[in-house]
């Protein structure tokens, strides 16, 4: 059966009316038409056949003699890093390799420590995602934009900058993983702005990417950032800021 | 509808070696190729050489990818579970056509005249963008590489950067001409500073990018286990396609699948250091079905094989279908260094190109064309492609394997000369006195040495089976004196003589022939 609509021809006469799919070749396994019922609905002129002849076309490739023997993963790999590293210090040093600004700062001098963050990037209007673990920056000066109601597009493309925690970091690879926690936010929010603060405490920093994957709930929409934007795509020339926000601030708390 | 007008594809591109010598004549792509290959090759071979458990990763990863194909049909209907519990819709598709059919389904059911598009090697295989163009919708490329490819109605030549074979001159006049067409126009004065490109790249997509109202994507990874996808980036650009639009189609290579969440530590280890030879790349996003109030509302999933359980059901050549895309083997390949990755004919260049894209189109299965039989010989099987890969693929098993497959069949590029030089071969070593004879048409044969004492292409009247041989690699110049007259001359090396009575090669004065 072929899908490739005649030249000219309307392929989907009828295409804003939801079939209901009915599968002959269910596995017995859940469904989506059982789960949620309603739910998908195959577009007109789609064969059903799809899926039953792509798992036929496998069970056969995999049967008879040149049937794949089991494998077993070997996982010696490193978990952590060695004993006594200095997570923060590292941390601070692989973030740095990507152009970002790092300070580190205590209670006693965060205020200043971002404050002089944003003078520098010159930061007035800087959007802050829900919930209040942030309220402390407005002592910076700045103006704070909660996202609460959800601002729109145009609102977060027109602030100077956004400020956010993180679910966890990466000493090993300079990362810092945002999972849409309350100090967080939508993804949107850290995005769309030119400049990105992200404050970072010292007892969230991982050594390694197996010890991260451990932490994280992968149900969780993740953002992993190591650096501001960038490109190679230029003769394979790193250049920092594209698209994303083309400073990246981290501020480090002990 | 509005007519979009359709992207060049790799339809009527010859077969490598008439292709790869157009290529090689051109001294500017050349120096590109270079100084590209070369910035990433030192950089991957820094934060490869840092981790001190590399081989295990590499071994882990070619142990989870060989599990995965082992399992699967379990593999893929526990995704279609998974995703479809969290939220999000699972299609499968035989084909091309049949991805496609359901893309271009879903953006008119959205009642949208344009997508954004994350790059993605999958939906340039299927030729996404001309079945959308040909529904009268646009597909905005995002990735500033596909973005020069496609405004400079060009064709993508590296898996990682499409446009590694244009210089910094090169992308500025296609942005100074090509983006006024597309959307915003670059700003004038536009000089050719990498940072001056992006930042027009920016300002270009930005319109496009706030009022998209669906995007496509590829994936680099999906979870089986938990029904999360994930995309690899660099420029934000794939952020903006994941978060902005209120519809999102990921079109997924069903070989892409990680059975556990607990895999992406490996791969996410392997992927950037050998891709873009950074401990981490600059963007991650990873995503399970859909979430309330952040993303878009609509997911679908395309599940596409085209080719793929083909390829699963060769012993040898099913461990092409480990590939992440990273691209390593194309920056460390002589071949690829040299001619580029458009000689291929092929949106998969370069060693693991020579591999796949013979495979997919059927080779184990069927006849294939010419441009495809030449592919399993664009390689010099030096095996440089094999070490930098990070889940262990052996190329150069797969490409011998081929070459097999095509001269068992009698399909293989035919070599006259060289079967005729093979004969040659057999029937002077049946006899002593043949190879003496032999030996000394080889000494003759000095005559036509050129620079670095190499025989280069020999008049075929004079050479009769070296020129088949010659035409498309050099061979070594013969030695003055073979073997047997040194042994006899000289009782076996006990009486050695003056090399000078001998006939000495004189090397450097050869140079200047």
């Amino acid at each position: 059966m072929t899908t490739t609509p005649a030249p000219g021809a309307d392929p989907y006469p009828d295409s804003h009316t939801p079939l209901q799919h009915v599968d002959l070749t269910d596995t017995g396994l859940p469904h989506a038409d059982l789960q949620h019922p309603g739910l998908p609905h195959t577009y007109p002129g789609l064969p059903s056949g799809a899926k039953a002849e792509i798992l036929t076309r496998l069970r056969g490739a995999l049967s008879g003699e040149g049937r794949p023997e089991r494998v077993e993963v070997d996982r010696s790999y490193r978990r952590t890093r060695g004993e006594g590293t200095d997570l923060a210090g590292l941390f601070a040093e692989r973030v740095m390799d990507y152009k970002a600004l790092v300070l580190r700062a205590d209670p006693h001098t965060m205020v200043d420590s971002a404050a002089t963050m944003l003078r520098r990037a010159q930061v007035r209007k800087l959007v802050v995602p829900p919930g209040d673990r942030l309220g402390w920056l407005a002592a910076t000066g700045a103006e704070l934009v909660l996202d609460d109601p959800p601002l729109t597009i145009d609102q977060l493309d027109a602030a100077d900058g956004v400020a956010t925690g993180c679910a966890l970091a990466i000493a090993e690879t300079g990362t810092i993983v945002l999972d849409g926690g309350p100090d967080q936010g939508r993804r949107v929010v850290s995005l769309l702005p030119d400049y990105h603060l992200c404050v970072v405490r010292a007892d969230q920093i991982v050594g390694t990417v197996p010890e991260a994957i451990a932490r994280l709930d992968p149900t969780r929409p993740q953002t992993w950032i190591s650096g501001p934007s960038a490109t190679s795509d230029i003769e394979m020339d790193r250049v920092e800021g594209v698209h994303g926000p083309r400073t990246l601030n981290v501020l480090l708390l002990a | 509808m509005t007519a979009v007008r359709p992207e060049p594809t790799f339809l009527g591109i010859p077969p490598f070696p008439e292709a790869a010598h157009t290529a090689l004549a051109d001294l500017h792509l050349r120096a590109n190729l270079r100084k590209a290959t070369h910035t990433i090759r030192e950089r991957r071979a820094a934060v490869v050489g840092e981790m001190p458990d590399w081989e295990k990763l590499r071994r882990a990863g070619a142990a989870i990818k060989d599990d995965v194909l082992a399992h699967l049909p379990r593999y893929l209907e526990q995704l279609e579970a998974s995703v479809t519990a969290a939220g999000g819709t699972v299609h499968w598709a035989r084909d091309a056509a049949e991805a496609n059919a359901i893309v271009v389904g879903i953006a008119r059911e959205h009642g949208t005249d344009e997508v954004v598009k994350i790059k993605s090697m999958a939906t340039q295989e299927i030729g996404l963008n001309n079945a959308l163009a040909a529904a009268g919708i646009r597909a905005w490329e995002t990735d500033l590489a596909e973005l020069i490819v496609q405004l400079g109605h060009d064709l993508p030549s590296h898996i990682l950067v499409p446009a590694v074979h244009k210089n910094r001159a090169e992308i500025r006049d296609i942005f100074a001409a090509g983006m006024g067409d597309a959307g915003r126009p670059a700003p004038d004065g536009l000089t050719d500073r990498p940072a001056d490109l992006a930042e027009a790249a920016r300002q270009h997509l930005r319109e496009k990018f706030l009022r998209a109202k669906v995007a496509v994507s590829g994936g680099n990874f999906a979870v089986a286990e938990t029904g999360t996808v994930c995309v690899v980036e660099s420029e934000g650009n794939g952020r903006m396609c994941l978060t902005l639009p209120d519809v999102l189609i990921t079109v997924l290579g069903i070989e892409k699948l990680l059975p556990t969440w607990q895999d992406m530590e490996v791969f996410l280890q392997l992927l950037p250091r050998s891709s873009t030879g950074e401990r981490m790349n600059p963007y991650t996003s990873m995503w399970t079905g859909v979430t309330e109030g952040d993303g878009p509302r609509s997911f679908h999933l395309v599940l596409l094989d085209n080719g793929r359980t083909d390829v699963l059901a060769d012993p040898v050549g099913r461990q092409a279908l480990r590939c992440i895309r990273c691209s390593a083997c194309l920056n460390v390949c002589p071949v690829y260094e040299r001619t580029g990755g458009q000689a291929y004919g092929s949106v998969y260049p370069g060693p693991i190109g020579a591999v796949l894209t013979p495979q997919l189109r059927g080779i184990n299965q069927h006849d294939v064309d010419p441009q495809t039989a030449s592919l399993p010989y664009a390689s010099t099987l030096c095996g440089a492609c094999r070490e930098a890969c990070p889940v262990d693929i052996d190329i150069p098993a797969i490409l011998t394997r081929q070459r097999a497959q095509l001269a068992d069949l009698g399909r293989g590029p035919v070599h006259r000369g060289e079967q005729a030089a093979m004969k040659a071969a057999a029937g002077a070593f049946a006899e002593p006195w043949r190879l003496g004879l032999a030996q000394h048409a080889a000494s003759f044969s000095r005559h036509f040495i050129g620079r670095k004492g190499k025989i280069g292409k020999v008049p075929r009247l004079l050479a009769g089976p070296l020129a088949g041989w010659t035409a498309s690699r050099d061979a070594p110049a013969a030695p003055p004196e073979s073997f047997r007259s040194w042994f006899k001359r000289t009782d076996g090396g006990l009486t050695e003589g003056d090399p000078a009575t001998a006939g000495s090669p004189a090397d450097g004065g050869l140079e200047e022939l």
